[in-house]
């Protein structure tokens, strides 16, 4: 069987390759997809130390997580598709409306 | 289970059915301000059924008790002085469509849920159905550059900070086997203090200082909000100035003072320079802002750092303090805004600086109003916001923690400079240009309403603090 701690550090992993992205990558699409990789590692760590506590509450957790996630990306697009029509472009470098 | 033993959270289910009525109405009635009607007879109604709400429901999973009432309190008004200043202001802005009642329904519905939370689930739950809805509202002006590129910056920032929320989340179930807040709280002290405790366990909690932080603008994770706050249409800015910021700190109750007390020494230390941090910054940039809107973002940076004080005392009069400061900050913010509003008309946009020259000549009332809520978030007495200053410094002197008092009187000297700059522009300068000013009946309940809060939470402040005391989960 595969030990706890390594589902802990691929999570960890997981989530950090998410963060990085969303840090450096300037395209909004990219960014979204970054966010949605660092729910997912969350969801590795969460059935993780639900199946080795043999404890469900965190499995219910991941359910409600994929379905508010898709409500997530659902809205973030719209924006993402509002947005382009007003300016032409995704690239979050480019919106700069507002200083100070 | 019948309809009977769902009374706890009758003021929710009230709610949604208004929502989902909202949204129907929208389709077969073509007067909008029907719409902001109905909301408010059924915000009134959700107002009148907190007071009997009392106990759990689901398994603990839903509580409500005096702590999420007092909070459901400040959003239920938050909601209905948001209603009553959007009506003008979106036919002003040829917005009117229907959804935007329901949104902030929606929004109050998700706060509600987080101040009765018994369970993070629940909480996460009532998190994201804010904040969904207050992406959608900041971009409520599909058309405009500003608002659609002040929403995508708001939910690409709160995407990001729910997914930091998340892994707290995980992290702490992790370590204590459940996701039960006084559960949580059991597994924490047998753990014990100190050296025995996980470094999992402690991860956890820098890791939800962080997502809190984020949500309540605490700098060094306020960039977002200038931006939002500018960009935003007035009256949600007014709205999501107070809102989440106030389900910030029921979750900050629920999450610090319960589940994670037994870690108090670890959390105080991380949040001691945050919360200081929040007030230079916030006071520091406000001073050099020109538009009114993004001023009072700054200023509203600057107000959570000092309900943040509160917080760190880590006793109930420091919660009391801050539930109380959360009270007093929507009246004089959201009149703050209100008349911000006053001043929008068809071909004015009235949201900077220099817009308020000379309106003592030209708008006394406006004027006088506007400068009731300067003085208010100064903290000049007899106004409400010294009374919600003077709670939190006593708060912190009582616990022992002089030097943070003393910061925070020095740094909130700062902030009379730009309050009180809005208040010179109006009163000693001439006007440059003239203009009318909204006659909507509805802001001025709004205003009345909040500056009649304003002076009588000055004058009186007993009733009010009893009722933030009475509201204490912890004892």
């Amino acid at each position: 069987m595969v030990p706890l701690n390594w589902y802990i550090w691929l999570s960890g992993v997981l989530f950090c390759v998410g963060m990085f992205g969303f840090i450096t990558r300037r395209n909004l699409i990219i960014m979204l997809l970054s966010v949605e990789i660092m729910f997912n590692a969350v969801n590795i760590s969460l059935v993780a130390f639900s199946h080795y506590m043999e404890d469900l509450t965190g499995q219910i957790l991941v359910f409600m997580i994929i379905a508010v996630a898709a409500a997530e990306a659902a809205i973030g697009l719209a924006l993402v598709i509002a947005l382009f029509r007003n300016k032409e472009t995704i690239t979050v470098d480019e919106f700069n409306e507002m200083r100070g | 289970m019948t309809l009977a033993n769902l009374r706890p959270m009758a003021p929710e289910l009230i709610l949604i059915a208004l929502g989902l009525v909202l949204l129907m109405l929208d389709l077969i009635c073509r007067k909008k301000e029907m719409l902001a009607i109905v909301t408010l007879i059924g915000a009134i109604l959700a107002f009148y059924f907190i007071k009997g709400s009392h106990g759990g429901l689901f398994d603990g999973m839903f509580i409500a008790d005096l702590y999420s009432n007092f909070f459901k309190t400040v959003f239920i008004i938050n909601l209905l002085l948001s209603t009553l200043i959007s009506v003008k202001y979106l036919d002003t802005e040829r917005a009117l469509h229907g959804e935007y009642y329901a949104l902030l329904v929606f929004a109050t519905v998700g706060m509600m849920t987080m101040a009765s939370a018994g369970n993070l689930i629940v909480l996460y739950l009532g998190l994201e159905l804010m904040s969904l809805s207050i992406y959608v509202l900041c971009g409520f002006l599909r058309n405009n550059i500003k608002s659609t590129e002040s929403a995508i910056k708001y939910f690409l920032l709160g995407a990001f900070s729910t997914a930091i929320l998340l892994y707290a989340i995980s992290l702490l179930y992790g370590s204590t086997g459940s996701t039960d807040f006084n559960k949580i709280a059991n597994a924490v002290a047998v753990m014990g203090a100190g050296a025995a405790l996980k470094p999992l366990l402690l991860f956890s909690v820098a890791l939800f200082v962080t997502a809190v932080g984020f949500k309540i603008a605490a700098v060094p994770f306020h960039m977002w909000s200038p931006d939002v706050y500018e960009g935003a249409p007035t009256s949600v800015t007014a709205f999501m100035s107070v809102g989440p910021k106030a389900a910030g700190f029921a979750i900050i109750g629920k999450i610090f003072f319960v589940a994670i007390f037994g870690l108090h020494v670890e959390w105080v230390k991380l949040l001691i320079p945050i919360s200081v941090a929040t007030m230079i910054t916030g006071n520091v940039l406000a001073i050099s802002q020109t538009n009114i809107k993004r001023m009072l973002a700054y200023s509203s940076i600057a107000h959570a750092g000092y309900a943040l004080l509160g917080i760190l005392t880590a006793d109930g009069d420091g919660l009391t303090a801050a539930m109380n400061y959360m009270l007093i900050y929507m009246f004089m913010n959201v009149g703050a805004f209100a008349v911000v509003i006053m001043l929008r008309t068809e071909d004015f946009a009235g949201d900077e600086l220099k817009d308020y020259l000379g309106l003592a000549k030209t708008h006394p009332l406006a004027a006088f109003l506007m400068m009731i809520f300067m003085f208010s978030l100064t903290g000049i007495p007899p106004t409400a916001g010294f009374i919600g200053k003077f709670y939190i410094f006593t708060a912190l002197i009582h616990s022992g923690q002089l030097k943070l008092a003393v910061a925070g009187v020095l740094i909130s000297v700062i902030s009379a400079f730009f309050y009180l700059r809005v208040v010179m522009y109006m009163y000693m300068k001439d006007p440059e240009v003239e203009t009318p000013v909204s006659d909507s009946l509805y802001l001025k309940v709004a205003l009345a309403i909040s500056v009649v809060m304003v002076i009588v939470i000055g004058v009186f402040p007993g009733k009010f603090i009893e009722f933030a005391k009475a509201s204490l989960i912890l004892q």
